[in-house]
């Protein structure tokens, strides 16, 4: 028979065998890192505020009025199936606003296709990244959820416009 | 006939037709925005500029040949309007040489000048004839800077029919189709250049009958639907091919679904029918009681109350109360509003399993419905159907004519119907209540199923497959639009895209199916109940027998239908000649 031989067993010297020296430079290694310092953060009661790049979950942009007009690219866009948006007519001049606007955040994936996809800039990534919920209902936001006061925004509104 | 040449490829096509006739005929698309093959010729977009030229010809008449023996070609020198121009022996048209494409892009700057470009909010987006050139035939960009020019963006054509003046591209399809199809002649362009304007004339309004057929030649989304507007994006829904049940024209026609609820009709071309067209009263009419107020399980009447029950309940309780009576007391009435496959059942199981001869329907004629056009008397889809597959009363059989007679004086004791609407028979509605038993194949919770013993829940023509038969004696197919639980697994691909890919976690798709069932399968479950084994699978099993049993529909089948847009009883085999549809915009990216 034609055999190619390379176990472990052959590459491994008598000290590599017996454990005992690599065991000691184990911990030696161990040892060091504990005298370097703390990276660990006690979150929640310690909270980290991320840059105007980071993507947390999608939110709506409100003004006096609302932004969005319901036009449905974000739902289309979107790769996950997050959202879901019925549209309807007003009397306003951008003659459309959205009656149902929901997003699944069981779905989303936060990749931020639909911030950059939204002709009106209504839809943008926050920085909340606390995401509890004890249904899966729950994770259904709406409406209500969904619109933040565009002074909490400046940060993320701000990044897209210089980078985008 | 002609020989022409279109892009190097030799055509051979009818005396005085039209260079854009001729290249859509076989196959070939030349762009254009305001040409359309019903209505007269305008000319007016300039989006069919082509290069046309002819064999150049020696002074005694004969065609000038080069070195390899092929005609020297002189050409316009300009361009020359494709819809406008009548084809002749020997012309040569090029549609994708730099020139033509020049002037492709050209118009396209042009008409994009002042063009809001509000897709986003525009209900054409998606299936938009701009749009799409947009994307195949501009340089996607605007050298124009100044400020577009504006104009109202929401006006009122009438009681269907939203007008958005800045979207308009000034093609005038829809003041030809008002002339020239639904004959009423209101609209028209008031000033010039940049300002033009369609206007309707002062005190009038675009209500004509067929008035919602200019939502759908309007290339772009310039005229939009009072009763769609806004309700969802083209890209969301499923587009299944249906016949309209308004009356026995049997127009084709899509139905548009999301979330499992039809949400606009739409025409669908057949030369041979409807052409390009459909009436308001079809679109408008035709889908809320498929969507709304519907029965969507069996029931048993118990005291006052119809009990939801489970489907052997039904057919259990069904058998145990056909079985008291007579087979002459008991009267079976088709529907001319479903499908053959259900009617020929229906007869099937009144005279092999009851044995009764008592075999009717009710046809719902109202000639002030009737028009020159489309519309026609008979307000049901396919009573010439029904009748054709044995809804007719046998020798001894019971009319529907006697029906009243013969309840007063209890002759009929029993009835078993398969529709819920006799409405308009209100003798015979008041005279339910004195009847034994009265089953039901309901659509809807009406008047006469709150009447019922037992109801059965029944798709209706949105989610059956089936065939009618027209005024014409056309059989035409349709197919399930929406989703029930006993057609899930057929519509499979078929469903809008959120349909697809719901889970039971989205809110979307939280709805029940409805429990309802295409009438030949009820009744064949109920003959099984009764010990007589019918061997059916799909309403293509029932057709199939109809096609073997009944001579007028032999040789058909569902493809064959499919494959000629219907084909004409006892015709099967001599089909109307296949030609290939125009079609103006249907671009839907799915
Ligand atoms: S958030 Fe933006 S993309 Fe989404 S529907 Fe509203 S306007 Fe359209
Ligand atoms: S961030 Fe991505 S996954 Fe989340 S809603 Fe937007 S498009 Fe969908
Ligand atoms: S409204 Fe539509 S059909 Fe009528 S002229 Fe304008 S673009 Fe053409
Ligand atoms: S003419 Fe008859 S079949 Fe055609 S759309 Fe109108 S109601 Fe329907
Ligand atoms: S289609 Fe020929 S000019 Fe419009």
């Amino acid at each position: 028979m034609n055999i190619t031989k390379n176990t472990e067993n052959d590459r491994m010297n008598f000290w590599e065998k017996i454990y005992l020296p690599e065991i000691a430079r184990g911990m030696g290694l161990t040892l060091k890192q504990v005298f370097k310092p703390k990276f660990t953060r006690q979150y929640p009661e310690e909270v980290w505020n991320p840059e105007g790049s980071y993507r947390g979950r999608p939110v709506l942009v409100k003004e006096e009025g609302e932004r969005c007009v319901a036009c449905g690219l974000c739902s289309r866009v979107c790769p996950a199936l997050a959202i879901e948006v019925q549209a309807s007519e007003t009397e306003k001049d951008k003659e459309r606003y959205p009656v149902k606007f929901e997003i699944n955040m069981l779905r989303c994936i936060f990749c931020g296709f639909c911030e950059e996809v939204c002709p009106e800039e209504a839809i943008v990534m926050s920085k909340d990244y606390h995401l509890v919920f004890q249904s899966q209902e729950e994770a259904i936001l709406g409406k209500d959820k969904l619109e933040v006061p565009i002074a909490k925004l400046q940060d993320r509104l701000e990044f897209l416009r210089q980078y985008r | 006939m002609p020989n022409i040449v279109i892009d190097g490829q030799k055509i051979e096509t009818a005396a005085g037709k039209t260079v854009i006739e001729a290249a859509y005929e076989n196959g070939m698309q030349i762009t254009h925005f305001c040409w359309h093959p019903e209505l007269s010729i305008s000319g007016n977009c300039r989006m069919c500029l082509v290069e046309i030229g002819m064999p150049k010809r020696m002074p005694d008449g004969s065609i000038q040949n080069d070195n390899e023996g092929n005609p020297v070609i002189s050409y316009f020198p300009k361009l020359q309007i494709a819809c406008a121009t009548t084809i002749a022996e020997g012309m040569h048209i090029n549609t994708k040489k730099d020139n033509v494409v020049k002037a492709q892009e050209a118009v396209m700057e042009f008409l994009l000048i002042n063009h809001p470009l509000d897709c986003p909010i525009c209900d054409e987006a998606g299936q938009c004839k701009l749009q799409e050139y947009g994307y195949k035939y501009s340089k996607g960009e605007s050298r124009f800077e100044e400020e577009k020019v504006h104009a109202p963006k929401h006006q009122s054509w009438g009681p269907t029919i939203v007008f958005d003046a800045e979207r308009c591209i000034k093609c005038s399809r829809c003041i030809r189709f008002g002339q020239e199809v639904a004959k009423q002649d209101v609209l028209t362009f008031v000033n010039r250049g940049d300002h033009v304007k369609i206007e309707l004339f002062e005190g009038t309004q675009f209500d004509n009958p067929y008035s919602m057929n200019v939502i759908d030649i309007c290339p772009v989304g310039a005229l939009t639907s009072k009763d769609f507007r806004f309700k969802s994006r083209v890209w969301d829904m499923s587009f299944n091919d249906s016949i309209c049940p308004g009356c026995a024209r049997g127009c084709n026609i899509k139905i548009g679904v999301r979330n499992n609820e039809i949400l606009r009709i739409e025409p669908r071309t057949n030369p041979y029918v409807n052409k390009y067209w459909m009436c308001d009263y079809g679109r408008l009419s035709q889908y809320k009681f498929v969507n709304e107020d519907r029965v969507t399980e069996p029931m048993i009447r118990w005291k006052d109350e119809l009990i939801p029950c489970s489907w052997d309940e039904a057919y259990a309780k069904a058998e145990e109360s056909l079985k008291k009576f007579m087979p002459e007391e008991i009267m079976f009435i088709g529907s001319g509003r479903t499908a053959n496959e259900g009617n020929y059942i229906l007869s099937k199981f009144a005279m092999e399993v009851i044995k009764s001869e008592n075999i009717d329907l009710f046809s719902d004629i109202d000639e002030s419905f009737k028009d020159d056009f489309l519309k026609v008397s008979d307000k049901k889809p396919n009573c010439r159907g029904a009748v054709e597959v044995g809804i007719i009363p046998e020798k001894n059989g019971v009319k529907v004519q006697n029906l009243h007679d013969k309840m007063r004086f209890k002759n009929i004791k029993a009835i078993y119907i398969i529709t819920d609407q006799i409405v308009q028979f209100r003798p015979i509605l008041d005279e339910i209540d004195d009847l034994e038993l009265l089953i039901v194949h309901a659509y809807n919770l009406t008047s006469l199923t709150k009447k019922a013993d037992i109801v059965f829940a029944a798709s209706t023509y949105a989610e059956i497959e089936g065939t009618y038969v027209n005024v014409d004696k056309r059989v035409q197919h349709l197919t399930p639009a929406l989703v029930t639980a006993e057609n899930l697994r057929f519509m499979g691909m078929k469903m809008s895209r959120l349909d697809k890919f719901g889970a039971s976690n989205d809110r979307w798709t939280q709805h029940k199916l409805r429990n309802t069932l295409p009438h030949w399968k009820i009744l064949t479950k109920l003959a099984e109940q009764f010990n007589v084994k019918w061997n059916y699978k799909s309403a293509k099993d029932v057709f199939k027998e109809i096609t073997e049993k009944i001579p007028s529909f032999a040789g058909m089948t569902y493809e064959k239908l499919d494959e000629y847009q219907g084909l004409t009883l006892g015709k099967a085999e001599q089909p109307d000649p296949k030609v290939i549809n125009y079609e103006s915009h249907v671009m839907k990216p799915n």
